[in-house]
């Protein structure tokens, strides 16, 4: 026990983490060329087309696989952070940082793909439905993210505030998804129900799963080169990165 | 199997634009992600070996 | 807890000796909320109607202006390390500096709304609501910008950085604020937003001064 966990603190230095990150990168390219292949596959030759969207409901096949990311990278970005925070390994930190700009693509993603959506089926690019408001606040929260991060010079202090603002961000988006759901219920202005979307049949549930595991390799793939830049970039005055690249 | 022709899948019943924005967007912005990570990856990478090449130099001309 | 209260006293006093400072957020206020009216149209009805909206964004950014000096002055002269230091916890210290923000920023909004609330020709009722929504909401918007302030001390762009962190995360009260009035105006009864308000301050108050001095400490390192 007390030996795994020693191995599990290891990998906590960027030195040791570095390799064993190129190592699992190529794997994780894999894993989602082949669950996007198949997800794809799904998607659009053997879902039927719906009987109410007809075929424009494909678009749901992205849509909801680039939601639940953007929401699920933010909560892991604030486990690393949180970590980073408690434990100051610094590699948590460099996760982090590294989760930020991809969980803003996937949240750009949603709302981009949730725009196409509205268009053809409610008759407008944008609604201010609860969940595309949160969305859209999701997004705000990834950007401040990231700018205080770019902001700060010493990546130790970058990464020490980082966390506390995921964390406070997290704490946050419950709260903020509420209200939004609350005021969108006290406006019954723009009624317009997301929950009467197709019907799922069991293909469209399974293509749906397929390109959100695709898109969860993707996005760990992605972090990890990501990472192993952000490590080269910070301790690029130390000896062991010297002889890391050849 | 719903589709008789390539032009009929093209056209997804008349949402071609919706839905080929869609894709195509997740498709374009999810390799340029990942090209632009490497970039910066073997930007550090050469950066590096460009520092340590000079060294290497420099402690040549200092030997000789 | 006097060090608390001498801190809030410090921070009044030194906010009295650079009066135009308070007075600013306080004129951008009224000023902000009397352009809408210029540039939508001055018929009753709209304005009624949108008069919450706007109130809580105008208070919203107002309290906004005054955040970057929260602990900017402080910060450069030392006097944060120094507190830092102190025997008195730094916590309780922090506490004391948000609630002299709140008092100088936020609660000169509270007692103005109702007078530029007659611009839109709201009535007593409605007016005694916006109040009591805004006495809930200002310190709760003072409580989390804090934080941004902590977090964006000494930093480049701090004040656009500031609001970048800040805004999203006063989304909840905004809609809750201004949707006590809205709901009041319709007839249905502010309780349960200004309950929801009430309980946010609450998780606030307790959380807040904690995470902000989390955010100075790391400011500080």
């Amino acid at each position: 026990m007390r030996q795994s966990i020693i191995q599990w603190f290891r990998f906590g230095s960027p030195q040791s983490f570095y390799p064993l990150a190129g190592r699992m990168i190529p794997w994780f390219w894999a894993a989602a060329a082949a669950f996007g292949i198949a997800g794809l596959w799904l998607s659009f030759f053997v879902a039927p087309t719906d009987a109410q969207q007809g075929e424009g409901y494909r678009i749901i096949f992205v849509h909801v696989p680039a939601s639940w990311m953007s929401m699920f990278i933010y909560l892991v970005m604030a486990f690393w952070a949180g970590l980073g925070l408690a434990l100051n390994t610094r590699v948590s930190g460099m996760m982090a940082q590294a989760l930020a700009p991809t969980g803003a693509l996937m949240a750009a993603l949603s709302l981009w793909t949730g725009a196409l959506w509205g268009k053809p089926m409610w008759g407008a690019w944008w609604v201010w439905d609860a969940r595309l408001t949160s969305e859209l606040i999701l997004f705000f929260l990834y950007l401040g993210f990231m700018a205080l991060q770019a902001a700060i010079d010493d990546p130790r202090r970058a990464d020490k505030a980082g966390a506390i603002l995921a964390l406070v961000g997290v704490v946050n988006i419950p709260i903020i998804y509420f209200s939004v759901k609350w005021w969108n219920t006290l406006h019954q202005g723009s009624t317009i129900n997301m929950n009467k979307a197709p019907s799922m049949a069991h293909t469209m549930l399974w293509g749906m799963l397929l390109m959100a595991l695709c898109f969860w390799m993707y996005t760990i793939a992605v972090a990890l080169v990501r990472v192993r830049a952000i490590i080269l970039e910070r301790e690029r005055h130390t000896d062991w990165v010297k002889h890391a690249v050849e | 199997m719903q589709w008789n022709s390539v032009g009929e899948f093209f056209a997804m019943g008349g949402y071609a634009f919706y839905v080929w924005g869609s894709f195509g967007a997740c498709v374009l912005l999810m390799f340029t992600e990942p090209f632009l990570a490497r970039r910066r990856l073997s930007e550090v990478r050469k950066s590096l070996i460009r520092e340590r090449l000079a060294d290497e130099l420099e402690l040549q001309q200092k030997t000789q | 807890m006097n060090a608390f209260l001498a801190t809030v006293r410090r921070d009044l006093l030194l906010a009295l000796r650079r009066k135009s400072e308070v007075l600013t957020a306080v004129f951008f206020f009224v000023i902000v909320t009397s352009l809408f009216p210029l540039g939508i149209g001055p018929e009753p009805g709209l304005l009624k109607k949108i008069a919450p909206g706007i109130l809580w964004v105008a208070a919203l950014l107002a309290t906004l202006l005054g955040l970057p000096r929260l602990f900017a002055a402080d910060h450069s002269d030392g006097t944060l390390e120094q507190m830092a230091l102190s025997p008195s916890p730094l916590g309780l210290l922090v506490a004391g500096k948000i609630l002299a923000h709140w008092l100088l920023c936020g609660l000169p909004l509270v007692l103005l709304a109702p007078v530029l609330g007659l611009q839109f020709d709201l009535d007593a009722s409605t007016l005694g609501i916006l109040t009591l929504a805004l006495l809930l909401g200002t310190p709760l918007l003072s409580l989390i910008g804090a934080i941004g302030a902590a977090l964006t001390l000494g930093l480049r762009g701090g004040g656009v950085l500031l609001a970048l962190l800040v805004l999203p995360l006063y989304i909840p009260a905004l809609i809750f604020g201004a949707g006590a009035v809205e709901a009041h105006i319709a007839g249905l009864g502010a309780g349960g937003h200004l309950s929801l308000l009430a309980a946010m301050l609450a998780l606030a108050v307790f959380f807040a001064p904690w995470a902000t001095t989390a955010a100075v400490r790391i400011a500080l390192e």
